[in-house]
């Protein structure tokens, strides 16, 4: 069954930002892109493990913080040619509350 | 909306980039048909001379295979010719009565190769070198029969003998003109070329003019030439040159002349016809090579997709012989007129030959032999009209590669052997970049840096891999002129253009300055938001919005991100001058934080490494010490040495002046980080020669260097002038800083300013121009009233704190 938990308040996520949400899992960053949508990838580049939550967030990519690789927020992979993907977890907003699924 | 039909004919390299440029910017705007009367999908037509030679194989360079197509939801016809055009009905009919209509209609037919008109040209034996057919009937032919016979010794009947040679044949190479290649060569180089082909076993006929190829029993047997002579030939290649492809446009009444005739925007006298490649005429002239395709692909596709912006306006061509082991590069005008000089360098034994072109104080055009390693540098100097006269006495010497590090200081590709390390940050070796460039069809240093990472990192091996790219697919390659090179991939605009519209329009914030500019992504990428974050703080101080969300994490945290997600802390010691309470805190606040790593860096300062993020503004309040910003792009450290208030050798207090100059330049940023150094005394012990700003004291006052730089690339400072007072000292340093701050494209650092403005220039502006140093040095001054010190900021009243949080559930 699945249990939505409640991880923040949209407001506690800077826009075109990310938080860094720590549980059972490990560290998930939860990002808010320009539009108020949101994504919930863990918080490790495929590449060399970066915290993507550190990156610059355009569209619905971010650019992790260590090499530069361009991470797509919805499916966790990387941009052509490089190859890899970061785990992502179902999350959704209901009135201004983010919740993820764990 | 019903999606517009658009049908293209011919299926060749220009073509298909351009549909490939359309469907990364307009997808879903047109039903597309494609043509082609070869049976192949696109293949990398600049790389059949090593399949002849036998080195590669087609599926080799196959660049869009049929699958592509079908992905792309692309209707192909392959082996079908069209033959004629409706224009009214708009309606492409091919041979065999297949029918598309179109509402576009993009013409892409490439060109015939010329056969002379002699007699026995029909017979078997004789081909052309043109496509994968003629590759196939040449290889087969080479397992069977001896003697060829080349006719033409322009880039492709070269190419094609050497290919010939490798498999076996014995080739002859006759040629109408005095010497080689008289288009791209001069009488000197092409002497050398021949030499070198000779070497190989290739052999020379030349001036000849060939009159007739006599048969036997149907195939060629023998080639005749006017003076008499005669040679056995089972095989004769006519390369004497190529013919835009404009019957299907004639036949239809388009104007053409010698070539479909097209408008800066690739239409033709139909506005609904567009024609790209080798059968159009641009300005009266037909392109052959592929670069200018590209170029035109780019602008004909951004006008297809009714974006209306782009015009085509020629292309300045360079070329390169692929043939393996000869280096030859030329590019512009290498014969001169009266108006021109040359520069030459001549070594006849040493297999070397260089000539530079100069008219008014510009190159315009080159030939090179035997060392092409500067190729691509000089055609940059020219595509960017850049005026030469500060390096024309080391000009010919080359691009200085000597500070090189991390490749052996080989500065020369060629030399290199298949295994030998040319990205030293990211392990990649030569031979993994020739296979991706061929095996992936890459065209463009930026395809280079994606697939193999080369030259990704620090960027030392840029010229090594320019050079690289440039042998493996010759003529295709074009280095972009540093003059219009764009932000980045949101827009077509120069950094140069965004800061004009930021200063005229007044934009104070990046969307703001994304609208007016009609930003290709809505919120950019990372690339362009930092550096529009800077140039709107840069341009409006006190005035401009900083957005933290467009820098990167360094400057958001102020601190420096590390391999393992933990940060390092650098605190600022001015002019490397500490105390015993400094370090007492110091000592303290590593004990409290368990902070793993303490290390004394190379700016005289001491970085703490391994701070946990949400430590970080604890840190910052118990260490009560300013920000050394060690993650920013800004003034980072003024080194100093001890100077005349110990040294017995020191003539000026270096390290006063170092202070001084920190105290009045700390929290400056810039497009990318400055360094400074003060020494006491020309020993130099601070380094001051390898610095963005680097002041040596002597006697009389002080001496000022600019554009250092110890990094990536050794760069030693030039010196832009010498004062008497430290508060003169402020003021150049100052005007010279909000110079580079007000000029330079984001991310080069001031020697990269420099080159490309001159340093006369520089001169003028903060040695010369005394009224104008002062307004720099006063805008400088005024951007940093004020400005605040982000470690006190955050470790005091913690504004957002959100940014230091870790959310526990």
């Amino acid at each position: 069954m699945t249990q939505w938990t409640k991880v923040a308040l949209l407001d506690d996520i800077p826009r075109l930002g990310a938080r860094v949400v720590h549980g059972r899992q490990g560290n998930i960053a939860v990002f808010r892109t320009a539009e108020d949508q949101v994504f919930a990838v863990e918080d490790k580049c495929p590449h060399k493990g970066g915290p993507l939550s550190q990156g610059i967030v355009f569209g619905d990519k971010v650019a992790c913080p260590l090499h530069g690789w361009t991470i797509g927020l919805g499916d966790g992979c990387a941009d052509a040619p490089d190859e890899g993907c970061a785990r992502t977890v179902p999350v959704k907003l209901e009135n201004g509350v983010v919740f993820m699924e764990l | 909306m019903k999606p517009m039909k658009l049908v293209m004919v011919g299926n060749g390299m220009a073509g298909v980039r351009t549909l490939e440029e359309l469907l990364k910017i307009a997808p879903d705007l047109y039903e597309i048909t494609v043509f082609g009367a070869e049976p192949h999908a696109n293949y990398n037509r600049i790389l059949l001379s090593p399949v002849l030679a036998g080195e590669m194989t087609l599926q080799d360079i196959m660049l869009n295979d049929v699958d592509w197509y079908r992905e792309n939801g692309i209707r192909l016809h392959l082996g079908k010719q069209v033959t004629k055009l409706d224009r009214r009905l708009r309606k492409a009919y091919a041979e065999d009565g297949t029918c598309e209509s179109y509402d576009r209609l993009l013409l892409a037919t490439g060109s015939n190769p010329v056969i002379l008109p002699i007699p026995g040209k029909d017979l078997e034996g004789v081909v052309s070198y043109r496509d994968i057919h003629d590759t196939n009937r040449m290889i087969e032919a080479a397992g069977h029969h001896r003697h060829a016979v080349v006719i033409g010794g322009g880039l492709l009947g070269l190419e094609a003998a050497n290919g010939l040679a490798q498999r076996g044949m014995d080739v002859t190479v006759v040629h109408l003109a005095e010497w080689l290649m008289e288009r791209q060569l001069d009488r000197a180089a092409a002497r050398m070329l021949q030499r070198s082909l000779e070497r190989r076993g290739l052999k020379f006929l030349l001036p000849k003019q060939t009159q007739e190829l006599v048969g036997e029993n149907g195939r060629v047997a023998k080639v005749r030439f006017a003076d008499g002579d005669e040679i056995p030939a089972e095989l004769v290649v006519m390369a004497v040159g190529i013919r835009p492809n404009t019957a299907l446009a004639e036949s239809c009444g388009l104007l053409c002349n010698r070539g479909i005739v097209v408008s800066d925007t690739l239409q033709t006298y139909d506005p609904r016809i567009y024609a790209v490649g080798e059968c159009a005429s641009h300005r009266g002239t037909a392109y052959g090579l592929v670069a200018p395709l590209f170029e035109m692909a780019k602008v004909c596709a951004n006008h297809l997709a009714l974006l209306g912006f782009g015009r085509y306006q020629g292309s300045v061509t360079s070329t390169k012989l692929k043939v393996t082991g000869i280096d030859l590069f030329s590019a512009g005008n290498f014969t001169g007129n009266e108006q021109s000089e040359e520069i030459v360098l001549h070594d006849a034994v040493g297999g070397v030959y260089k000539k530079l072109v100069i008219e008014n104080n510009q190159i315009v055009g080159s030939v090179m032999y035997g060392d092409t390693a500067d190729g691509a540098w000089y055609f940059q100097l020219m595509r960017d009209g850049q005026a030469i006269g500060e390096i024309r006495d080391h000009l010919m010497f080359g691009q200085n590669h000597l500070g090189n590090a991390g490749h052996l200081g080989q500065s020369k590709a060629a030399n290199m052997p298949d295994d030998m390390e040319v990205c030293g940050c990211n392990g990649v070796c030569k031979g993994t970049i020739v296979t991706a460039i061929k095996e992936k069809g890459l065209f463009t240093l930026e395809d280079v840096r994606k697939h193999t990472k080369a030259s990704s990192s620090c960027g030392s091996c840029t010229g090594l891999v320019e050079q690289i790219l440039a042998s493996t697919v010759g003529g295709a390659y074009t280095p972009q002129a540093s003059a219009d090179k764009p932000v980045c991939g949101c827009t077509d605009l120069t950094h140069e253009e965004v800061r004009k519209a930021i200063k005229e329009q007044r934009l104070l914030s990046i969307p703001a300055t994304m609208k007016f500019l009609s930003w290709g992504n809505p919120n950019g990428c990372a690339s362009c938001r930092p550096a529009l974050n800077y140039y709107l703080l840069c341009a409006w101080p006190h005035e401009a919005q900083d957005d933290p969300q467009s820098r990167f994490i360094n400057e958001r945290a102020h601190a420096n991100i590390q391999k393992d997600g933990t940060f390092s802390v650098v605190p600022r010691m001015f002019g490397g001058v500490t105390s015993a309470g400094d370090l007492r805190r110091i000592a303290d606040v590593v004990d409290k934080y368990r902070i793993p790593t303490i290390k004394v860096t190379g700016g005289q300062r001491i970085d703490l490494l391994g701070v946990q993020k949400e430590d970080l503004p604890k840190v910052w309040a118990d260490l009560d010490m300013p920000s050394g910003h060690a993650y920013a792009k800004a003034l980072r450290t003024v080194k100093t040495c001890v100077g005349s208030e110990w040294c017995r050798f020191g003539v000026q207090d270096s390290t006063r002046m170092g202070i001084d100059l920190e105290q009045a330049f700390w929290k400056m940023y810039a497009p990318h980080k400055v360094k400074m150094a003060v020494s006491g005394c020309p020993r130099n012990c601070a380094e001051s020669g390898i610095k963005d700003v680097g002041v040596i004291g002597v006697d009389s006052g002080w001496e000022i260097y600019v554009g250092g730089n110890g990094g990536i690339k050794t760069e030693v400072a030039q010196f832009l002038v010498k004062v008497k007072t430290p508060e003169e000292v402020l003021e150049y340093a100052g005007a010279f800083v909000q110079l580079y701050r007000e000029e330079a494209r984001y991310l080069d650092r001031t020697v990269h300013f420099i080159q490309r403005v001159g340093l006369d220039y520089v001169k003028k502006r903060v040695a010369d121009d005394a009224e104008g140093r002062r307004a720099l040095y006063q805008r400088l001054l005024y951007a940093l009233q004020g400005e605040k010190d982000p470690w006190r900021e955050r470790s005091r009243q913690a504004s957002d704190s959100r940014e230091f949080e870790t959310i526990e559930i």
